[in-house]
């Protein structure tokens, strides 16, 4: 397992493979949303919650078909699946280097671009709080996503349109406890939930991701 | 016997071929003295005129909108477990069904709620996980469209249901929490079947029990249709061969 996931970070970070794509593609999108709805920093500080969450949706989005693509392709999988490791595992370490190759930059460059939405010190760290917790679900997730479309040769727009909707609690949650957080309430009910969703997509996402593969690999 | 043997496409062909006349008659009959029972014969609430006769759609879509995902959950399991081409026959046969319900619940809640709320559309918790509900049902869908082999279809939407199930019902509590977050509107939000006063409850239960039976009849007739579907793909691949 662990074996696996130096693979495919070394993948990853080496082949150009999409690592900095998602980062980019999230920095770009959060940037345009000041050029689309104004430069006032008042507005912008109250969206900021929710754009910095929506940007990170779709960023994660972006990159998860490419989770299982490319071991399908090649055959890397059927390797994976016939070797003594269970696919539940096959699936955990993947959604783990996805989330360290997208959701952990992330969480890293929000700071930043917190600053250029005109968030406060302080406001941002609850932002970071609940990225932190809430970007492993996302990652999880999508891994089951890109497991059900894994044999699909067009699965891109499927795949948002079957993930999207699997979002919802986290983003819920998560913009909830960052924007409660800026506006001075307290967080801790919100903060858990979104940490419960993400401990409890973690719990049962990756049987259903690994019976999803098998069926696609059948 | 047992209820398994229904398992078998013949036979539930046969069954649901004899069956099907009279769930049809018995939807109709009751959709149809309902809906007059309710529109013509039951006075006007004192508050909300005779808008409140939106009511003998509005609630019975929704209650079938929502039950038609349980039923499509269970449809699935016994899939997964048993093999039952019927069965995921049957689940793929009540999705269209349940996203129409959906639809035609929201549209119904947004005509009553112009004049009564006066907006059409409100971030309430119930709308928004109707919504919800929406976006699961077109998941579903297109996952069925999109994959080529019937078989792998069945299993890779069966397994979405299950974990969309799971995240639904996550999401109608996140939406409720969510809202309160926002604000406490109570008002738009009282039960609407707790409130309701008898003149109006019986003839809702009537309709409700219609659209149940509509729904009946018209999983039956889809899956029948998905049955024959299959059997005239099996016989044209045949004649290729």
């Amino acid at each position: 397992m662990i074996a696996l996931i130096l693979r495919d970070l070394r993948i990853a970070i080496r082949a150009g493979g999409g690592f900095g794509l998602s980062l980019a593609f999230f920095f770009i999108i959060v940037i345009f949303f000041p050029f689309a709805i104004g430069s006032n920093l008042d507005l912008l500080s109250n969206v900021a919650p929710g754009v910095l969450w929506v940007g990170a949706l779709l960023a994660c989005l972006l990159s998860i078909e490419r989770i299982f693509a490319l071991d399908f392709e090649d055959g890397t999988l059927d390797l994976l699946v016939t070797s003594p490791l269970p696919l539940e595992g096959v699936v955990i370490s993947k959604a783990f280097v996805h989330w360290l190759t997208t959701g952990l930059p992330l969480v890293c460059l929000t700071p930043f671009l917190g600053v250029l939405l005109g968030l406060q010190n302080s406001s941002v760290i609850f932002l970071i709080i609940s990225l932190l917790f809430g970007t492993p679900a996302l990652s999880i997730i999508g891994t089951f996503g890109a497991a059900l479309t894994a044999g699909m040769k067009r699965g891109g727009l499927l795949l948002s349109i079957l993930v999207l909707p699997l979002y919802i609690p986290t983003l819920i949650f998560g913009a909830e406890a960052a924007r409660r957080g800026i506006e001075g309430f307290e967080t801790q009910t919100s903060i858990l939930l979104l940490l419960g969703v993400t401990l409890l997509s973690w719990a049962i996402l990756p049987f259903a991701a690994a019976s999803a593969l098998k069926i696609n690999l059948r | 016997m047992s209820f398994w043997e229904y398992a078998n496409p013949v036979k539930f062909l046969k069954l649901s071929g004899t069956l099907l006349p009279y769930f049809s008659i018995l939807a109709a009959i009751t959709i149809i003295s309902g809906i007059a029972w309710g529109f013509l014969f039951t006075p006007d609430d004192y508050k909300q005129g005779a808008t409140v006769k939106i009511l003998y759609v509005h609630v019975p879509s929704a209650f079938v909108a929502i039950n038609a995902w349980f039923m499509m959950l269970v449809a699935s399991i016994i899939w997964l477990i048993r093999r039952h081409h019927v069965s995921a026959l049957a689940a793929k046969a009540a999705a269209p069904i349940g996203i129409a319900m959906t639809i035609i619940g929201l549209i119904t809640g947004a005509l009553w709620g112009q004049p009564m709320w006066g907006t059409w559309w409100e971030w309430d918790p119930k709308l928004t996980s109707f919504l919800i509900l929406f976006l699961f049902y077109l998941g579903y869908i297109v996952l069925w469209a999109a994959v080529e082999d019937p078989d792998t279809a069945a299993d890779l939407t069966s397994i979405l249901c299950i974990v969309g199930s799971v995240f639904a019902v996550l999401s109608r509590y996140a939406t409720v929490f969510w809202n309160q977050g926002l604000h406490q509107d109570a008002s738009l939000s009282i039960d609407k079947e707790e409130h309701v006063a008898d003149v109006f409850y019986y003839p809702l239960i009537v309709v409700m029990t219609g659209f149940v039976l509509l729904f009946i009849t018209l999983v039956l007739l889809n899956t029948r249709s998905e049955i024959m579907k299959r059997r005239a793909g099996a016989i044209i691949a045949r004649g290729k061969i």
